[in-house]
């Protein structure tokens, strides 16, 4: 059990620190990406055009956290599957 | 995060393809001969790839009041070593750009650089250190993990400011612009990614230990060692 309190001491502090960050600041919790983005447009001097546009971009919010939202599934069933496979053949 | 599609000049873009196509190439290499010569670890190198998948499509909110992921490559990075690892980590990376507009085709290249090879190769080489000075296995996983993760991303930085260095200062000036983003932002990510990768290795151990131990990831005696010790 020893390693899953540390795991789950590590979460809980990670998320104390999330409620105090979010309550304290105005802090928006948007991409890293989008922000190196801004660091790039500053550099120089807002003249950089990104040599490349996706070929594809989901439609809204939304679908992109469905889209996200099946990726964390299709492998989390993977893990959970192998290891259950795993398992059965020890027995 | 990684670099956005078309965030990376086409020089930048090639030398990047340039320095990672051969890794790949590599580790295409040897994971046809590891799948070829035993069967019994696909189950396993499955689920190192969808570790990647998780972990990296995870958004985190952290300390800088921005989100980022975890890389998940530390797992595969321990059991397969930072070749197939950079071949897993390539298929993340194109899924999530193809998908995701998430990264990008032309920052493949730079992208796989960071997340596929540099961060599996530290914590491949921290974890044959720690294990070679006789550490707690859990925590040499754990040291393995974390700066794997950070390592990734302190690499985005050094790739975004060679690209584009500040007027005054140059590339070190925007490197500390950059790495205040990604490298601070990842801190606590790169934590629990230490921790998560640490818990399933203790599965891995419950249930699969003989491949660890043919693998050559761990000696026998270092696994009764550790289930004598129970996590």
């Amino acid at each position: 059990m020893k390693g899953e309190l540390i795991a789950l001491a590590i979460i809980l502090v990670f998320t104390a620190q999330f409620l105090y960050i979010s309550s304290s600041t105005d802090a928006e919790f948007g991409g890293a990406d989008g922000e190196a983005e801004g660091v790039i447009g500053e550099l120089t001097g807002g003249t950089y055009e990104p040599i490349a546009e996706p070929l594809w971009e989901p439609p809204s919010g939304e679908i992109e956290s469905l889209l996200f939202g099946l990726q964390i599934a299709f492998g989390a069933l993977i893990i959970g599957y192998f290891f259950g496979y795993y398992q059965r053949s020890k027995v | 995060m990684h670099i956005m599609e078309g965030f990376l000049p086409g020089l930048w873009c090639l030398i990047w393809f340039a320095l990672s196509i051969p890794v790949i190439a590599y580790g295409i290499y040897k994971l046809n001969k590891l799948v070829g010569e035993r069967r019994d670890i696909l189950p396993l190198l499955a689920v190192a790839g969808a570790f990647i998948f998780v972990l990296s499509a995870l958004k985190l909110p952290s300390v800088t009041g921005s989100c980022s992921h975890p890389t998940g490559t530390g797992l595969a990075a321990i059991l397969f070593g930072p070749a197939i690892t950079a071949v897993l980590g390539a298929i993340v990376l194109l899924y999530q750009a193809l998908f995701l507009a998430h990264g990008g085709l032309t920052t493949l290249g730079a992208n796989v650089f960071s997340m596929g090879i540099v961060g599996p190769v530290v914590a491949y080489v921290i974890y044959k250190a720690g294990m070679k000075m006789n550490l707690n296995f859990y925590v040499v996983v754990f040291l393995a993990a974390t700066f794997g993760d950070w390592a990734t991303y302190v690499v985005t930085s050094i790739e975004l400011a060679l690209a584009f260095p500040a007027a005054a200062g140059g590339s070190l000036t925007s490197f500390k612009a950059f790495a205040a983003i990604f490298a601070t932002t990842q801190v606590p990510l790169a934590i629990i990614e230490g921790a998560l990768t640490a818990l399933i290795f203790k599965y891995i151990i419950q249930v699969k230990e003989d491949v660890l131990v043919e693998l050559h990831i761990l000696t026998g005696d270092a696994v009764r060692k550790i289930r004598g010790s129970a996590a």
